[in-house]
């Protein structure tokens, strides 16, 4: 968010916009992100635990349909936000890769829970540190699981991000794909998000 | 529970290999018994076979590596008698310094195909005989070792970096084999009534 307050901030040039904003773009901006931010269609990615979680929030009591998320697109042709809820491990990191490669722009991840976000306590070989080191996260949800109203509150975040966009940017709907390497991020990034943190520093090391 | 009174599986053993049966004990009611690796598949074999032990089920199939460096690695059969209900811990010890190798028990339970697969995986040890002996957990071109060996360290050998870049390389449809996603090898598996169902309506499964 603090990027984009500083992007379109400046000059428009600075901003890296084609056009000036102007009555008629923030109107034409203010309708599409409207519709866009009102009936986003998650793509689930569930490998873990968090799934439990948003399966509550889906039904009836906390009822992710008011917020015109009631149609779980099982395709992620068909999805505009990947919401990857639970651990992931390498051995799923191409899976996670590919789908977000097959959804169409526009799209958005969300980060549901401390494993999906950072690992979580499975700071081990088998495990992906945080699936930004992946794919581009917009919003994370912290919690282990989060509840329900956490869920919501990281998916009206994401609405309030998508209300903020201007379709003039045109750096918003770049595809970030992997470099000739296969990395997404350059790896000393990858190295330093992955860095132990809290309890885990203190964990005994078999070697 | 430790003096409760041992498996009478024990002493027929004793009986019919002789020194080929290493020392035996209980632990939490169940008894285990250690044999020797030379005779590991036949002893489990007759186990498996024997009208009077009858172990026809392999409830798991595990090893195990002690912190004790010198201590030698176990590859674990917990074994259970349906008819008897009676269970039976076998255990094949395999020292350090000689190569990792045990007799595939995979043509006396089918049940050890995979759990084989998942001690070769995750400690290294080979089957002999094991008709498909593949990491089964890790991908296929996981290069850091075998990750419960106790030498392996806990977040892995290679970087982040290393371990990511070459996570988004795997092929994810290169983690079964060929004859795993064929219909005609399928076809064999069937019964012989379906088989010929199928080939009633044109579809005889021979799909190359």
């Amino acid at each position: 968010m603090k990027a984009d307050t500083a992007r379109t901030g400046g000059t428009p040039a600075e901003a890296g916009l084609i056009v000036s904003p102007n009555w008629v773009t923030s109107r034409l901006d203010d309708l599409v992100n409207w519709s866009r931010a009102n009936s986003l269609w998650p793509a689930s990615f569930f490998p873990a635990c968090c799934a439990i979680e948003f399966m509550a929030t889906a039904a009836a009591r906390f009822d992710l349909a008011r917020f015109g998320m009631e149609r779980l697109a099982y395709s992620p042709r068909q999805a505009d936000v990947l919401i990857c809820a639970g651990r992931v491990p390498f051995k799923l990191a191409p899976v996670l890769r590919r789908i977000w490669d097959q959804m169409p722009q526009p799209k958005w991840a969300i980060s549901v829970g401390a494993c999906a976000s950072t690992g979580g306590i499975f700071d081990t070989y088998a495990m992906v540190q945080g699936i930004d080191t992946i794919i581009p996260v917009d919003v994370y949800v912290p919690g282990c699981p989060p509840r329900p109203e956490g869920i919501i509150y990281g998916i009206m975040l994401l609405q309030k991000k998508i209300k903020g966009e201007t379709f003039l940017d045109p750096t918003l709907r770049v595809e970030h794909l992997p470099d000739e390497k296969g990395m997404f991020l350059p790896p000393a990034v990858v190295d330093e998000v992955s860095e132990p943190f809290g309890n885990s520093v203190h964990q005994t090391r078999s070697a | 529970m430790n003096g409760a009174s041992p498996n009478p599986s024990v002493a027929s053993l004793r009986a019919q290999f002789g020194a080929a049966i290493g020392r035996s004990f209980v632990s939490c009611g169940d008894t285990i018994v250690v044999v020797a690796r030379e005779r590991s598949l036949e002893i489990l074999r007759w186990l498996q076979e024997t009208p009077s032990e009858r172990y026809d089920f392999l409830t798991d199939l595990t090893a195990v590596e002690y912190r004790d460096r010198e201590r030698p690695l176990e590859v674990v059969y917990q074994l259970w008698s349906l008819p008897r209900k009676v269970l039976l811990r076998v255990k094949v010890e395999l020292p350090k310094d000689q190569p990792l190798e045990v007799e595939s028990v995979v043509g006396v339970w089918r049940a050890a195909d995979w759990l084989e697969r998942e001690v070769y995986d995750l400690f290294g040890i080979s089957f002999r005989g094991h008709p498909d002996l593949r990491r089964i957990l890790m991908w296929e071109t996981y290069a850091e070792g075998h990750p419960l060996r106790k030498d392996f360290p806990l977040r892995g050998r290679f970087s982040r970096a290393e371990q990511t870049r070459q996570a988004l390389a795997i092929d994810p449809e290169a983690n079964y084999s060929l004859e795993e996603l064929s219909i005609a090898d399928a076809n064999q598996a069937l019964p012989a009534d379906v088989r010929g169902r199928l080939e009633r309506q044109g579809r005889p499964g021979g799909v190359a």
